[in-house]
């Protein structure tokens, strides 16, 4: 790869894949951990306070890895893709400022004090440090969803004749559609990871038998979470964030779905391997009239193939995308039917007597890491071959005096750091889950 | 708007040196004057809370730069492209050492995160020391922008310097020396007993050290970049700065003298927000002085974005600083008084 582009890419997915992996549990736990504080507070059950400690000890130790793995993501835009930064930091710059100066000085003053402060503060303080830490971390999202709304569908903005973009309207920018159903669908999502990883916790302990009170607390709460979450997941927001693909990135959407050859009554494929240079889709098992139904409403909507485009506006990975997008709905439709079953099994507490639903609970926590992370990778896929859609290609925004060799030798950095910090984070995961929340308070 | 724009980010990135530069003095210094485990973790529980909010104004200050000087930003930050990408590497490890060693009791576990952080502490202060010296030496930028630059090449500060120069290193080990005195002053603040009698007599020493080290630098910059310090005095305001600089000084000394750790400690922040202050106002209106051709240059003026955004991001930075503010007000407030690992959920 003598342009370098390869790698300046390979090194951005690799970077911001693996850093998604600890914010998406952040976000999500944040607000269980304000509902176990505050249901403690409202009933009085200490039992609900040693939980929050336990989670916010694994809180602790996600968001410092959320950190320390975000602040590369930040640094590449203006590292390897100079060119982009220049042409968009006007208006980019704005969310990431932004989040800078809202969401991580609250989310960083008051983590120190969450931890570490509970004496001092009193319940009822330690409840509003909780929520102020909940409302850093959501808000945090939302910058960085408009910053990537602004990629996917931009808005509020003017090219000037210097040739770069300037910031037309703030409030077309902030308010961006597209950034409004990608966030809700994306908070959701980080809700399901937070309700799975709970759960599966307290299967965990329940299935040992240790920790009774605390489990069957985190299977009740994380089981309910996680089927309310689920749902709004796939409904409204999915749907939405859909809509919004089938509207403004019809391109993307035909590649998402497999379907080359467009028309009425275009047909959902559940499975199938897309065959690029065929055209076409092997092995399919289809619902006919579906993608039509849920693109735009009716069954005989026309529904555009990626025949329909020239070649040259396909997204450059049209296989890796489909199944990134299988692979999402496939995941969430099977998360939400363990969650379904799960709540109907809560009736009578038949769930903590059911072993094999438990050993299902404690073995689905992957599930909406992978769904999560294939859906990210289907929105950046999608939106190929654009960085900006429709104002700048993913080739002409690297940086070009960076040379392909350091990309390979910084790429290979951190691959070899992420692995260290990885196994690390996962042993100690371990160990607090074996230590349990009952160990709160050996100081 | 250029003018307030650059003041803004010079003063975000000061205030970033004052703040995380008492955590990277303490990273150096704490494997010598905290010696068992519990001094040891007295250490970290004088930092542990506040070191990623202290960072948080570096990423901060990263985005003001992004939106407000795009050019800026990408034309250093891929010109410096292997230099940031080791400063990266090192924030990874600095942050994830503090949180990492109290995860086991193992004394090995812990030596190994503890020696990660002094080295990475060690190096981050460095760095930075050497990133300002390459601002104020300028850089090989060319009409096309700024060529990937090279680690070091001849080690002279010449047309087509490293990275690292004789000059850098120097202003990068004065940096070392500063921010670890620095550090010092936050632990004679921070703790108590052998802890903190052996910050003291650190202080001592590397403050008396930095006395010709200064002048040293002072006369080294003078030297490399000969339009710093006439421009400085052109606005007769700036020697505020300077004061502030040197009052920080002496005080760290006068008050060093009479015990009062607190009063030190701060003396020390105005010295390195002042002698960064001064530096980056030395600089204005340059942001990337080119060495090729000074006309060049990225200044102020003519890497700004355009005004409609500016504005409205005065808005909106102002109402956030006040709050920012808020915060650390009420932190500081709620978290005072000596570290005592017995008082807190600390492990």
């Amino acid at each position: 790869m003598a342009d370098g582009l390869l790698w300046h890419r390979l090194q951005f997915a690799f970077s911001v894949t693996f850093h998604y992996l600890f914010p998406q549990l952040t976000m999500g736990l944040a607000l269980l951990i304000v509902l176990f504080k505050s249901t403690a507070l409202y009933r009085g059950n200490e039992r609900y306070n040693e939980i929050a400690r336990f989670w916010a000890r694994i809180f602790g130790l996600n968001f410092a890895m959320g950190v320390v793995t975000g602040i590369p993501l930040e640094f590449q835009f203006g590292t390897n893709w100079s060119r982009f930064s220049s042409f968009s930091g006007e208006v980019i710059g704005q969310t990431l400022a932004m989040e800078g100066v809202f969401a991580f000085f609250l989310e960083s003053t008051f983590l120190g004090l969450f931890l570490f402060g509970e004496k001092r503060l009193g319940p009822k303080g330690h409840l509003a440090v909780a929520i102020a830490l909940a409302t850093g971390s959501w808000l945090s999202g939302y910058f960085i969803i408009v910053a990537n709304a602004f990629m996917q569908h931009p808005v509020g903005h003017v090219i000037g004749e210097d040739g770069v973009l300037h910031l037309a309207s703030f409030r077309a920018f902030l308010g961006n559609p597209w950034a409004f159903w990608q966030y809700a669908h994306n908070m959701a999502a980080s809700v399901v990871t937070a309700s799975f990883v709970v759960s599966a916790v307290g299967a965990y302990w329940a299935l040992l038998g240790t920790h009774r009170e605390h489990a069957v607390i985190c299977l009740r709460t994380g089981v309910i979470a996680g089927l309310l979450s689920t749902v709004l997941v796939a409904f409204p927001t999915g749907d939405q964030h859909g809509k919004m693909v089938a509207m403004h990135q019809p391109v993307a959407l035909a590649a998402m779905e497999g379907l080359f050859e467009g028309g009425p009554y275009a047909e959902l494929a559940i499975i199938g391997q897309p065959d690029v240079a065929q055209r076409k889709l092997r092995n399919p098992i289809v619902l006919p009239g579906f993608l039509s139904f849920l693109a735009y409403g009716t069954f005989g909507s026309t529904v555009k193939g990626l025949n329909d485009f020239p070649k040259e506006e396909w997204p450059d990975n049209v296989e890796l995308l489909y199944y990134s997008y299988h692979i999402m709905v496939g995941l969430g439709t099977l998360m939400m039917l363990v969650m379904a079953v799960s709540t109907a099994l809560l009736w009578r507490d038949r769930l903590l007597r059911m072993r094999s639903m438990l050993w299902v609970l404690l073995l689905a926590f992957p599930f909406p890491y992978i769904a999560t992370t294939a859906g990210w990778w289907t929105a950046e896929l999608g939106r190929q071959p654009w960085i900006i859609y429709g104002l700048m290609r993913t080739a002409d925004a690297g940086s070009t005096q960076v040379s392909p060799g350091d990309v390979v030798f910084t790429l290979l950095g951190f691959v070899g750091l992420y692995l260290l910090l990885g196994i690390v984070f996962v042993l100690q995961f371990l160990k607090e889950i074996s230590r349990g929340p009952a160990a709160m308070h050996e100081a | 708007m250029e003018a307030i724009w650059f003041a803004i980010v010079a003063a975000m990135l000061s205030i970033y040196v004052v703040l995380d530069g008492f955590d990277f003095g303490v990273g150096v210094l704490h494997r010598f004057v905290a010696r068992t485990d519990l001094e040891r973790r007295t250490v970290f529980s004088a930092i542990g809370p506040v070191w990623d909010g202290n960072e948080v104004w570096l990423i901060a200050a990263g985005g003001v730069l992004f939106m407000a000087f795009p050019k800026v930003y990408a034309t250093a930050f891929s010109g410096f492209y292997l230099a940031l990408m080791i400063v990266l590497w090192l924030l990874i490890l600095r942050g994830v050492s503090i949180e990492f060693r109290s995860l086991q009791d193992n004394p090995l576990w812990r030596e190994f995160w503890d020696t990660v952080f002094s080295l990475a502490s060690g190096m981050l202060a460095f760095v930075f020391g050497t990133a300002l010296a390459n601002l104020v030496r300028g850089v090989p930028l060319e009409e096309t922008g700024l060529p990937g630059m090279p680690l070091f090449t001849n080690f002279q500060p010449g047309k087509q310097a490293g990275i690292f120069d004789w000059y850098t290193i120097l202003v990068g080990l004065f940096a070392l020396f500063a921010l670890t005195g620095h550090g010092a002053l936050f632990l004679d603040w921070r703790t108590a007993g052998p802890v903190q009698e052996r910050s003291r007599i650190a202080a001592r020493r590397i403050w008396t050290s930095l006395v010709p080290f200064w002048v040293i630098v002072t006369l080294a910059t003078a030297f490399v970049q000969p339009d710093i310090f006439p421009n400085l005095f052109s606005r007769p305001w700036s020697v505020a700065f300077v004061m502030l600089a040197m009052g920080g000084f002496g005080g760290v000394f006068y008050f060093l003298q009479r015990n009062r750790p607190l009063a030190a400690f701060l003396s020390s922040a105005a010295f390195l927000l002042g002698l960064s202050a001064t530096t980056l106002t030395g600089n204005y209106p340059y942001w990337l002085r080119s060495t090729i051709d000074p006309a060049l240059s990225l200044t102020a003026s003519n890497s700004i974005s355009a005004r409609y955004g500016l504005v409205v991001a005065l808005g909106w930075w102002a109402v956030g600083m006040l709050l920012t503010i808020g915060y650390f007000a009420y932190i500081f407030q709620t978290m005072r008084g000596k570290v005592d690992i017995n008082a807190s959920d600390a492990h």
